[in-house]
């Protein structure tokens, strides 16, 4: 057995037990992070402290809602919004976090692009990223799920519909994943528990993996300096901080991070008390119905690039296209052939495509949420078509690329 | 060496049994997620013709879906077309369209206007005639014809009957 002496405090009694100092350099205060980087370096942190927000008003809107078929509806939109003290208030913190985090989830990926973030020693962060993406993908659609209103009901029926695979027409599946021909009473169920338990499990899992994947190769840099950790560490410790490239994870970068919280939290904050109807489809204020379909069925902001990749073509065409849309960005480590980790800006022709994947990602979006008809439907088809292209053509772009 | 060895058996004892578990599981798991008993017996629908009343559409429900059931008028059967006739379903003498009331283009309740006798749909004006065929796009097919089998004066929605399975074989149904 271990040697222990009597404790002489609190904290030197916890540190024979859990050698709490050593965990907290280890995690914090001797964890380094490169001077030069910018705000787009604090989104991590937003989109922890968004989860967290998430999972606050979760627990508390899971204390009154029912997942039933019969009593879901007025369990969100009256015992909720008007019988629970404050309940408006997490369901609307929950609503808007849920949009927002996608928003902060997009600037994080774009800004791993831009910086080549996803290279060298770096894959795994950028695949465990886009794991999580799926997964959070996946707790959006089920948690929209469950106010069982119009939108909820047939956003259900056509996403579990794609399972069926076009021609393939394995409507088996689609039944077996449902557990029943259409959205029902199991349906709601089971993606209630899904909302509630397996994916956030899935989530936490993968967060564990994401922060993992930083600690050997250490997060990038504007420059994409390969900063050799250990020296600069000991640099920093022997007191020459000055010319050390690192500071300590807590407190010196987690006081900057922490501002960009705040400032996010204000315009978060905001949208929760003056501007959550974006968040909230009017349309899914009418309660779920199977045998009458809304007029425009639309996905949230956050899925139109994609749905729009899926509407121009043909029924079989674009579901393959739509799979090739969901899994192309995993792959991207991989389809950059080029060697150079530095910003998009310095990489010549890569910074072409950067702002041509940029511009039509905002043009899949707008395209999808417009009726597809006329024009639209003709910009939409070409966009999805640039989106394919952009993909394809990215080995080729990056192999030609000198290295800086 | 020995003990390696030992080791070593005890460790693929361990898979083996850990593997049998593990494919047992699943197979519960799967069936755990399989519609109900009580849900599959709710996928038929009874329909008494008995009280229809010509040109008068009739919306069932069956499996979640709306059905459309429309009894024919004797003038709309003898101004049709041999491929809209093939598409009727007859019931005690009488011809019946039959068909899920879903637009093929993107799945809205098209709404039937008894005088012009036709479906058209609100949401992008696609419109199908009286045997649920395809008029004006953008519905890219006619209207689906779901299980049926014919006994008597009644339908039985979610069963296959011969009626239904020669209409397959003619590959008349989507």
């Amino acid at each position: 057995m271990a040697h222990f002496t009597k404790a002489t405090s609190v904290k030197d009694w916890l540190n024979q037990r859990l050698a709490i100092e050593k965990v907290e350099k280890v995690m914090a205060s001797e964890y380094w992070i490169p001077k030069n980087i910018n705000f787009l370096w604090a989104m991590g942190m937003v989109l922890a402290i968004t989860f967290g927000l998430l999972l606050v008003s979760g627990i508390f809107l899971l204390m009154y809602y029912q997942p039933n078929v019969e009593t879901a509806f007025d369990s969100v939109n009256y015992t909720i919004m008007q019988e629970v003290g404050f309940g408006w208030l997490w369901r609307h913190v929950h609503a808007v976090a849920a949009s927002v985090v996608f928003l902060i989830i997009y600037i994080h990926m774009l800004t791993g692009i831009y910086y080549g973030s996803y290279k060298k020693g770096r894959e795994m962060i950028w695949i465990s990223g886009m794991l999580l993406f799926v997964a959070f993908s996946a707790e959006a659609f089920s948690g929209y799920m469950l106010p069982w209103g119009q939108m909820s009901y047939w956003a259900g029926m056509v996403i579990t519909n794609l399972f069926s695979a076009g021609s393939l027409e394995l409507n088996g599946v689609v039944e077996w994943i449902r557990g029943d021909y259409v959205p029902g009473q199991a349906f709601l169920n089971r993606f209630f528990m899904l909302h509630v338990l397996l994916v956030p499990l899935a989530i936490l899992a993968l967060i564990g993996v994401h922060f993992a994947a930083l600690r050997i190769p250490h997060v990038n840099n504007q420059d994409g300096d390969e900063i050799d950790f250990p020296a600069e560490a000991e640099k920093y410790l022997a007191g020459d901080t000055k010319n050390s490239k690192v500071i300590r994870f807590a407190n010196d970068f987690m006081s900057k991070d922490m501002f960009v919280v705040a400032v996010f939290l204000v315009f978060f904050f905001y949208l929760v008390f003056w501007n959550y109807g974006f968040a909230m489809d009017p349309v899914n204020f009418d309660p779920a119905d199977g045998l009458k379909t809304p007029a425009h069925i639309y996905p949230e902001w956050y899925f139109l690039w994609s749905y729009e990749i899926l509407r121009p073509f043909s029924k079989d065409i674009g579901l393959i296209w739509f799979a090739f849309a969901q899994v192309i960005f995993v792959l991207l480590p991989f389809l950059d052939r080029s060697p150079n980790v530095k910003s998009a800006n310095k990489r010549g022709l890569f910074g072409i495509w950067f702002w041509a994947l940029v511009a039509d990602l905002v043009v899949l979006t707008a395209m999808g949420k417009l009726p597809p008809m006329g024009i639209f439907s003709t910009i939409g088809y070409i966009a999805a078509v640039v989106f394919i292209g952009l993909w394809v053509a990215l080995p080729f772009v990056t192999m030609t690329e000198k290295k800086v | 060496m020995e003990k390696s060895s030992r080791r070593g058996f005890m460790g693929k004892l361990f898979g083996f049994t850990a593997a049998v578990g593990a494919g047992g599981s699943l197979i519960a798991m799967k069936q755990s997620w399989d519609p109900l008993p009580s849900v599959k017996a709710a996928g038929f629908t009874t329909v008494d013709t008995a009280s229809f009343v010509e040109n008068a559409l009739v919306v069932e429900k069956w499996r979640g879906k709306p059905i459309f059931i429309l009894k024919k008028t004797a003038d709309m059967v003898s101004k049709q077309s041999a491929e809209q006739t093939s598409r009727d379903v007859i019931v005690d003498g009488a011809h019946y369209m039959i068909a899920i009331g879903l637009c093929t283009h993107l799945g809205c309740i098209p709404a039937y206007a008894d005088k012009l006798e036709k479906f058209q749909c609100a949401c992008h004006g696609g419109e199908f005639d009286t045997s649920g065929i395809d008029i004006k796009s953008p519905p890219p097919s006619p209207l689906v014809i779901p299980p049926f089998k014919v006994s008597g004066k009644t339908l039985m929605l979610g069963e296959e009957g011969p009626e239904y399975l020669k209409m397959k074989e003619a590959g008349i149904l989507a």
